[in-house]
C-alpha cells in the first residue's frame, strides 16, 4: 500500500479511537480527583476542571501569542533588544504604511454604509414582492463564493484593454456600448477610485448577508403594530421612521459592527485583485507584507494597531448582545 | 446534561491535541540540519532506502514559482530522472515563495528543494543555516566548467555554492515586428534607436509598448527598464553600489535613469494609465495588431513563451536586438536574471535530483521546449534561433549584471516596484518618489 495512505489511516485511527479514549480518561481522572475532595466542594470545583483544557488551549493559542506579538512590536528586527516605539513611529511616519491606514479608514466607513444601507433597502422592498425568496437567494448568493474567487471574477469584470481594441472586461465592454471609457478601475488611485471599486466588490459579497438578517428582524416586527399605526392615519414614511427604524436599530448595529470588523480585516480581496499595488494597500495587507520582508517587528506593530482598532468595536458589539439578551 | 453540554469543547481540545502531536512529529525532524533524515512531508514508510543509493519509492518535495507552461516544462525535465530512479518529485507551484520560505526558515517546515526568490534572499537563508552546501552534492569540476562563471558566482555565499540556476534569462532585449519596422543594422546606441523610432513613427500608434501590471509585483517590468538604463548610462560600478544600497535613489545618476524611462512612458501605447493597467504577459501584443500599436517592446528573453509571442514564429513574426549602449564607456554590458534553486533537506533522493537538474541532459529538455535559457554551456538544443542568440548574449557578455531589484532586500525591491507604478501614474512626483525610496533604503539595508 502507498505509505502515505498508511500514514493517513494511522492518523485517522488515532483521531477516531485516541480522542474518545483520552476524553474518557480525562473524565475518569477528574472524577478521581473530585472524590478526594469534600462533598461540599465537588460541585464548585467540577466546572473549573471541565473548563481547564479549554482554558489551557486559549492560553497557549490565543493569549500567549497575543502577548508575544505585543512584546515583539517593541523589539528590533532580529528580536534581540527592545527599541521602544520605533516600529510604531515607522508606521505613522512612512507614507505607504500610513496610506494603508487611510485606505482601511475608507473601508471602515464605506463598507458598513453600503452593505447595511442597501441591505435595509432591499429587505424592506423585497418584503412586498411575490418572488421574495428567489430575489433574496440571488442577492445572498455571492456570500457563498470565497473572497478569492470573487476577486478573480471581478478582476475580469474590471479588466482594461487599450482604447481601440475589443474590451474584454465586462464593465469596460458595457461602457464601450455608450462610447465611454475604458476605465482602469483597479489602477487609477486618484480620489481613491480603485479602493472604492474594491469596497464595492466586498459590498457585493456582503449585502446579501446584511439583507437576510435585517429582513428576519423586519419580519419579526408585529404586523398588528404596523396595522395599528396605519389605522391611526400614519403614512408609509411615518410608519418606517417611527416604528420600523427604531425596532431594526439594534439588529443594524450588530451588522454594522460585524461589517466594520470585516472591513478592518480585509486582506484576501486586495491581495487577489491588486496585490496591494496602485495605492490600495490596507492594514492587514501591510502586516503580511512586512512579514514577508523579514520585518517581524513591524509586522507585529501593525498587528497590534489592528488589534487596538478592533477592540472598541468588539466591546460595543458585546455590549449590544448583552442588551439584547436582557430584553429577551 | 452537564456532561453533554461540556463534551464538545473537551472533545475539540483533545482532538486538537492529537492532531498537533501528529503534526509536530514530522516538522520536528525537519529542522534545518544537514543530517535530518526525512523531509517535512516524507511519509514514515518511505525512508527505507536512506542507507543505500536505492532511492526508489522516495519522494522529493519541491516548491517553485512556475505554473502553466513553465510547470509543464519542469515536469518534463524531471520525468527521465523519475523513470530512472523510481523516485518521485512532488512539485507545488506558488506565487508566494518568499512568504512560504521566510516562514519555513522560522518554523523549520521546508520542502526538500525550492526555487529561491533571488540572490539576496538566498544569502539570507544561507546565513540562517537553512541552505545546504552543494559542493558535495554536485559534481563540482563539471559544474564549474559547464556553467557561466558569473552565474556560479551568484549562487555562492561565503565560498559555498548554495544555489544553482535551473534556468536563466537575458533582460533588456528590444523586440519588434520585422514586417512593421525594418531593422537592417541593429541600433548600436540609444541615439540611433531614437532616430530609428522617429523615422518609423508613422507606422504605429506609439513608439513603445510597456505593461507593468503583475499583481503584487506590479511595476517590475519598469524596474528592468531603469536597471538597463543605469547599467548603460552610469555604468556597472554605480549599478553595483546602487543595489548594494550605497548609492542613493536621489543621486543624479539614478534620477537621470528614471527621467530617461519617463521619456519612454511619455511615448508609450495607452499612456501612463495603459502602462499601469496592462499585464506584462500581453504588453507586447500590440506589436502584432493591425494597425500596430507600437514599434518596440522591451522585455526579457522569456517573452517568447508569453502572449502572442508564444504562437508567433521566431524570426518572422518577431525579432529582437540587444538594448543599445548609452554611454560608450559602458559598452557591452548585459543584464540577466534567472531562477535559483536551493536544497533545504539533505536526503539521498534530493541530492540525486539536484545533481541531475544542472546537467546538460536535463537542461536540454527545458531549453528545447522554449522560453528558457540555460546557464549550462553544453545545453544547446534551443528551440529556435532567437533563444540561441539570447543564450550567446548571456554566455559571452563583457559585463554581466544580475537583475538589480532581485539583488536588493525584498523590502527595497517591493518599494522599487511601487515607485515605478507611482511614477508612471504621476511623473511630476519623481522627487518625492525618490526621496521615499531613500528612506526605505535606510531601513531596508539595516540589520
Amino acid at each position: 500500500m502507498d505509505p502515505r495512505l498508511t500514514a493517513a489511516l494511522v492518523n485517522a485511527a488515532v483521531a477516531v479511537v485516541g480522542v474518545p479514549a483520552a476524553l474518557v480518561g480525562y473524565i475518569l481522572l477528574v472524577e478521581q480527583i473530585l472524590k478526594a475532595l469534600p462533598d461540599r466542594l465537588q460541585p464548585r470545583v467540577r466546572p473549573w476542571l471541565w473548563l481547564l483544557p479549554a482554558f489551557a488551549f486559549l492560553a497557549v493559542f490565543l493569549i500567549y501569542p497575543t502577548i508575544q506579538t505585543i512584546a515583539r512590536s517593541f523589539q528590533n528586527r532580529a528580536g534581540t533588544e527592545f527599541v521602544g516605539l520605533a516600529n510604531y513611529e515607522w508606521f505613522f511616519g512612512n507614507n505607504d504604511a500610513f496610506s494603508s491606514l487611510i485606505n482601511s479608514g475608507i473601508w471602515v466607513v464605506l463598507l458598513p454604509l453600503i452593505t447595511v444601507g442597501l441591505g435595509l433597502l432591499i429587505a424592506v422592498i423585497v418584503d412586498r414582492v411575490r418572488y421574495e425568496s428567489t430575489a433574496k437567494s440571488v442577492i445572498f448568493l455571492p456570500l457563498a463564493i470565497s473572497a478569492t474567487a470573487a476577486g478573480v471574477i471581478w478582476f475580469f469584470m474590471f479588466l482594461w484593454v487599450p482604447p481601440g481594441q475589443p474590451q474584454v472586461g465586462t464593465l469596460n465592454g458595457a461602457l464601450g456600448v455608450f462610447g465611454a471609457g475604458p476605465l482602469a478601475f483597479l489602477q487609477v488611485s486618484d480620489w481613491k477610485f480603485n479602493t472604492v471599486m474594491l469596497i464595492l466588490v466586498m459590498a457585493w459579497m456582503w449585502t446579501g448577508f446584511a439583507m437576510v438578517i435585517i429582513s428576519a428582524a423586519y419580519k419579526g416586527i408585529s404586523r398588528e403594530l404596523l396595522e395599528a399605526a396605519r389605522v391611526d392615519g400614519a403614512n408609509e414614511v411615518q410608519v418606517f421612521r417611527a416604528i420600523v427604524w427604531p425596532l431594526l436599530l439594534p439588529t443594524m448595529a450588530v451588522i454594522t459592527t460585524t461589517m466594520i470588523i470585516t472591513a478592518l480585516k480585509t486582506f484576501d480581496l486586495v491581495y487577489v485583485m491588486t496585490g496591494g499595488q496602485f495605492d490600495t494597500s490596507v492594514i492587514a495587507f501591510e502586516m503580511i507584507q512586512q512579514f514577508s520582508f523579514g520585518r517581524a517587528d513591524r509586522s507585529a506593530a501593525v498587528a497590534v494597531i489592528l488589534f487596538l482598532a478592533i477592540i472598541p468595536v468588539m466591546a460595543f458589539q458585546i455590549r449590544q448582545f448583552r442588551r439584547q439578551e436582557a430584553i429577551r | 446534561m452537564q456532561i453533554t453540554k461540556h463534551r464538545s469543547p473537551v472533545l475539540a481540545v483533545l482532538a486538537g491535541a492529537v492532531l498537533i502531536a501528529a503534526c509536530t512529529t514530522p516538522s520536528g525532524t525537519s529542522a534545518p540540519e544537514p543530517s535530518s533524515p526525512g523531509g517535512a512531508t516524507t511519509a514514515p514508510g518511505a525512508t527505507t532506502g536512506t542507507g543505500g543509493e536505492d532511492i526508489s519509492g522516495q519522494e522529493v518535495t519541491v516548491i517553485g514559482t512556475w505554473g502553466g507552461a513553465e510547470e509543464e516544462s519542469f515536469r518534463a525535465m524531471v520525468k527521465p530522472w523519475e523513470d530512472e530512479t523510481g523516485a518521485t518529485v512532488k512539485y507545488t507551484g506558488t506565487r508566494d515563495l518568499n512568504i512560504i520560505l521566510s516562514n519555513g526558515i522560522q518554523s523549520g517546515v521546508l520542502p526538500d528543494l525550492a526555487g529561491l526568490p533571488g540572490p539576496g534572499q538566498m544569502a539570507e537563508y544561507a546565513e540562517a543555516g537553512a541552505l545546504i552546501d552543494l559542493s558535495t552534492v554536485l559534481d563540482m569540476p563539471t559544474y564549474t566548467s559547464e556553467t557561466a562563471p558569473a552565474l556560479v558566482e551568484l549562487g555562492t555565499v561565503d565560498g559555498k555554492v548554495v544555489g544553482v540556476f535551473i534556468k536563466s534569462a537575458v533582460k533588456g532585449l528590444i523586440w519588434y515586428n520585422p514586417s512593421v519596422v525594418d531593422v537592417t543594422t541593429p541600433p548600436a546606441t540609444w541615439d540611433e534607436l531614437q532616430t530609428l523610432a522617429t523615422s518609423n513613427a508613422d507606422k504605429a500608434e506609439a513608439i513603445w509598448c510597456v505593461g507593468v501590471e503583475s499583481g503584487a509585483a506590479s511595476g517590475w517590468p519598469g524596474t528592468d527598464w531603469i536597471e538597463d538604463i543605469v547599467l548603460r548610462q552610469a555604468g556597472p560600478d554605480v549599478y553595483n553600489s546602487w543595489w548594494q544600497g550605497q548609492t542613493k535613489w536621489t543621486d543624479p545618476a539614478i534620477k537621470s535613469a528614471w527621467e530617461t524611462f519617463g521619456q519612454v512612458i511619455a511615448n508609450a501605447y495607452g499612456g501612463g494609465t495603459g502602462v499601469n493597467a496592462t499585464n506584462f504577459e500581453v504588453a507586447g501584443d500590440p506589436l502584432f495588431a493591425d494597425p500596430p500599436g507600437c514599434l518596440f517592446h522591451h522585455q526579457a528573453s522569456f517573452i517568447t513563451g508569453l502572449g502572442q509571442f508564444a504562437t508567433g514564429t521566431a524570426g518572422e513574426d518577431y525579432d529582437f536586438f540587444p538594448f543599445p549602449d548609452i554611454d560608450p564607456a559602458n559598452a557591452g554590458a548585459v543584464e540577466g536574471a534567472g531562477d535559483l534553486f536551493g536544497m533545504f533537506h539533505d536526503t539521498p533522493a534530493a541530492r540525486s535530483l539536484m545533481a541531475y537538474l544542472v546537467t546538460a541532459e536535463a537542461q536540454d529538455i527545458w531549453v528545447s521546449r522554449g522560453g528558457a535559457l540555460s546557464a549550462n554551456k553544453n545545453a544547446t538544443s534551443y528551440a529556435n534561433d532567437i533563444d540561441r542568440r539570447s543564450a550567446e548574449l548571456l554566455l559571452n557578455a563583457q559585463t554581466f549584471a544580475f537583475d538589480a531589484s532581485d539583488l536588493m532586500p525584498q523590502e527595497m525591491n517591493a518599494a522599487f516596484w511601487q515607485g515605478v507604478v507611482d511614477y508612471i501614474a504621476n511623473p511630476s512626483q519623481l522627487d518625492s518618489i525618490l526621496a521615499e525610496l531613500d528612506s526605505t533604503q535606510e531601513s531596508a539595508y539595516a540589520e
